[in-house]
């Protein structure tokens, strides 16, 4: 449960770039969250709503992009999103893959009114 | 209305505070190992062991993370080793930040090892950089062997699995073989060691493997 902290990083980002802009207001902040990054998208509503709520930053929505899992298959150069519990790979049936992809938290956007 | 992309990481701050640190142990020819599981699989038992072993003088120390209290680092300042505990007060993962604040009085150029024990818990510690060469993750026998599955970050992320309490295998469900498979799944080539701090089995090779490893950041340091 660091979704808490999570948010909070998040809304330092905000700040900073709001302060590069006087006068504008941050209405929105696009994240993307992995798979198997750690962070569930819930709790970091959760927790930005609580963190925003009675502070100048309102009105400020928070937009999550879901970021499946990948995995790459060395035996034969194959990257592919995993979709059920099985990590084999779908074209050669290897059972060692590594992961490709999915531990994204990302700050992607914000959006600003002027 | 306007659109700034911004493409960076969330954790940006903590990852600039973990390549300051990853930098200065590199220049002072420290290995920082990362030492990660959930609550109660003997992390502070095996650092017990392993300070135990250590010749007096030896130039070690740890730094250990928990929610509240600093009942860790008493049982870890009974070797003489400087010990310091990280109390987060409610956060469940250590962060850069805080590691450095702790290091800020240690004079650096004494250590050649330091040992950072994470507060229990498989999926926070895991998107944290504190800076070390390598995570260390630990399951003990008491657990499921399907951990791997459940939180594959932390096994994908670290370069050796402890499997500690061995000596309980006779006395627990825990299918080792099974655990040993869902590791190398989720991480192809994971180095593995079983370990028992009641028992002493895999001391030694838990301690060449410090040795081999801190001979290696020596090379680059």
């Amino acid at each position: 449960m660091h979704e808490l902290s999570i948010a909070s990083a998040i809304l330092d980002a905000v700040r900073s770039e709001a302060e590069k802009r006087p006068g504008a207001h941050v209405t929105k902040v696009g994240v993307r969250i992995g798979a198997v990054s750690g962070v569930e998208p819930e709790a970091l509503s959760f927790g930005f709503s609580a963190l925003v709520q009675g502070t100048d930053l309102e009105p400020l929505a928070l937009v999550i992009e879901h970021v499946p899992r990948r995995q790459r298959c060395p035996a034969c150069d194959f990257t592919f999103e995993v979709t059920e519990d099985s990590l084999s790979c779908p074209r050669c049936a290897s059972g060692e893959t590594l992961l490709a992809g999915g531990e994204e938290l990302d700050l992607a956007y914000l959006e600003v009114e002027d | 209305m306007d659109r700034i992309l911004l493409e960076k990481k969330v954790l940006s701050e903590n990852d600039r505070v973990a390549a300051r640190l990853r930098v200065s142990f590199r220049e002072h020819g420290i290995l920082c190992v990362n030492l990660i599981s959930s609550p109660g699989s003997g992390k502070t038992s095996l650092l017990e062991r392993t300070l135990e072993r250590f010749p007096k003088g030896a130039r070690v120390a740890v730094l250990t993370g928990d929610i509240q209290t600093d009942n860790d680092a008493r049982r870890l300042a009974r070797f003489g080793f400087p010990a310091k505990q990280i109390t987060t007060g409610g956060t469940c993962h250590l962060d850069a930040l805080r590691v450095e604040r702790a290091l800020a009085d240690w004079p650096l150029e004494n250590l050649d090892l330091l040992i950072i024990e994470n507060v229990g818990n498989l999926v926070c510690p895991s998107s944290y950089d504190l800076g070390e060469a390598a995570k260390i993750v630990m399951l003990s026998v008491a657990e499921g062997e399907d951990k791997p599955l459940k939180y594959p970050s932390i096994f994908a992320k670290s370069e050796l699995l402890i499997l500690n309490k061995i000596d309980l295998l006779p006395y627990v469900s825990f299918d080792i073989a099974r655990a040993r498979e869902y590791a190398r799944q989720i991480h192809p080539g994971m180095e593995i060691l079983e370990v028992s701090c009641t028992t002493g089995q895999g001391l030694d090779q838990w301690t060449q493997w410090l040795e081999k490893r801190q001979e290696a950041a020596d090379l680059h340091g």
